[in-house]
This record gives C-alpha cells, sequence and structure tokens, in this order.
C-alpha cells in the first residue's frame, strides 16, 4: 500500500484530526490560567462525581432488583444512595450552570460546550422523571397517574406512556444514562479543546470584537 | 440504631408535606430550602477565595 493511500484511509484522516484538536497534553493539561482556581469549577466536577455514584448505584439496583431495594436494608440503603447522589448531582449543576451563566461561557466559540452542558441538564431532568416513575411503588403509581394529562396534552404520550414501567424503566437505566454519560463526556472533551472561559478583564480587545458583530 | 431513628425523629416523614402558599406560588417546604441552599452556595462559589489561588497570583 503506497503512502498516499495510507493517507486516504478513514482511520488516518481521523486519527490526524484527533491528534490535531486534541493533543495528549491539551488532554490531560498539567496547568491551567488562574482564572480557573474557582468554586464554579469545584461545583462542575462535584457534578461529574456525582454522577459516577448515581450510575454505580444504578448498576447495583439493576442487578439485584425492585424487591431487594424495597424489602431489605441493604437495598434501601443502595436506593438511598442513589437518591441522595442524584440530589447533589442536580444540586452541583444548577450551581455550576448559574456560574457559567454568570460568566456569559459561551464566549470566544464555545457555544457548542455551553450547548452541551444544558442539553445534559434536560437529558438529566428526563433521566430523574423517569426514575420517579419507575421506583415500583406508590409515589411512583402516583407520580406518573399526576404527569400523564400533561404529557398527553404536549402530544408526546402516543411516544412516550408514563403510565408504562417497562417503557419509563428501560428509558431511565438504558437511553437516557446513556444520553446524560455521552454528553457529559462530550461536555468535558469540548472544554479540554476549547479551554476554560477566560474572565472579562482578561482579553478586552476580543470581547470588543465580539460585540461589535 | 436508636441514633439514626432519634435523628430520623427531628423530621416527621410520615406526616403530609408542608406548603408555602403566596398569590398563584405554591412550594413545599422542602423544594423552597433546596432553592435557598442553591443560591447560598451560589454567592459563596463566587465569593469565597479559592484556596492558594493568591499564592499562585504572586508566583507568575
Amino acid at each position: 500500500m503506497s503512502t498516499s493511500e495510507i493517507e486516504r484511509q478513514w482511520t488516518t484522516r481521523l486519527r490526524h484530526r484527533v491528534e490535531g484538536k486534541l493533543p495528549p497534553e491539551k488532554m490531560l493539561p498539567d496547568t491551567q490560567p488562574n482564572y480557573v482556581s474557582s468554586w464554579i469549577y469545584v461545583f462542575g466536577v462535584a457534578t461529574m462525581s456525582a454522577l459516577f455514584v448515581v450510575i454505580a448505584t444504578g448498576c447495583v439496583l439493576a442487578i439485584r432488583g425492585p424487591q431487594w431495594w424495597h424489602g431489605s436494608a441493604y437495598g434501601h440503603f443502595i436506593n438511598s444512595l442513589h437518591l441522595w447522589s442524584v440530589e447533589i448531582f442536580f444540586f452541583a449543576m444548577v450551581v455550576h450552570l448559574w456560574g457559567k451563566f454568570a460568566m456569559a461561557a459561551w464566549r470566544g466559540g464555545r457555544a457548542l460546550t455551553w450547548m452541551t452542558g444544558v442539553i445534559t441538564f434536560l437529558a438529566s431532568v428526563a433521566t430523574a422523571f423517569t426514575g420517579y416513575v419507575s421506583q415500583s411503588n406508590f409515589d411512583s403509581q402516583w407520580i406518573s397517574t399526576q404527569a400523564k394529562d400533561g404529557i398527553n396534552a404536549t402530544g408526546a404520550g402516543a411516544y412516550f406512556n408514563v403510565l408504562n414501567l417497562g417503557q419509563m424503566l428501560m428509558w431511565h437505566i438504558v437511553l437516557l444514562p446513556l444520553a446524560a454519560v455521552v454528553l457529559t463526556a462530550l461536555h468535558i472533551v469540548l472544554v479540554r479543546i476549547k479551554g476554560v472561559v477566560p474572565p472579562f478583564e482578561e482579553n478586552p480587545v476580543v470581547e470588543n470584537a465580539e460585540v461589535s458583530q | 440504631m436508636a441514633f439514626i431513628l432519634s435523628f430520623a425523629a427531628l423530621i416527621p416523614l410520615d406526616s403530609l408535606g408542608h406548603y408555602i402558599h403566596w398569590g398563584w406560588v405554591e412550594i413545599s417546604v422542602a423544594n423552597f430550602i433546596i432553592i435557598v441552599l442553591m443560591i447560598a452556595a451560589f454567592i459563596a462559589a463566587i465569593t469565597a477565595p479559592f484556596p492558594g489561588r493568591r499564592r499562585r497570583k504572586e508566583n507568575r
């Protein structure tokens, strides 16, 4: 195989593209700018850490099943860990979101980073909702019967039936967690590619240029 | 176990939820407390000094 043929292969082109966009020193940097020393990013990392606990405890719940998480002390404990890690996940995510909104974190070509964060938030809300209706107890029955009219009023009820436990459970444990994890990974990769947004006063020339567009 | 039960007794979980009514706004006390805590955490996050930041600035 000639050199030009090798260069034309999609694997070669993709590798060059990834190497150009995200070299190893950018993916796992040794240092960060001084303005990254902010509690707002601690809340971002706390969100990721909570997501890790949510997924890990969710896996345990999936292995053991509803009888176990409703009927045993250890099951109650893991179920509670799953709930409270979700609470921390949303708490930290909202504080991170408010902080990034105040920083106008979409500046400097970071719109995709901002939007992946927004869509991750929306996917997480849907994941939490399907979790509430998948508990398989009176609470989930109450929530699903209360929610069905609202969902049906949007027209989505034909495809997304909150009274269908099997469908809600599949959304909760397969589709939506997959979306949340993939979007979070994409968000972090974009943060690495574009870098953390600088404060307003750090780059006044660029800021003026953006305003004049 | 007794300690856990006495701690749990501080918050009655087997009674009806408490709600705040303010005009057309209706929110549970639990959700209201969470929102207040999130606002407090946000204010603390943007005002509290980050450990080591000043030292790094001086080293630059």
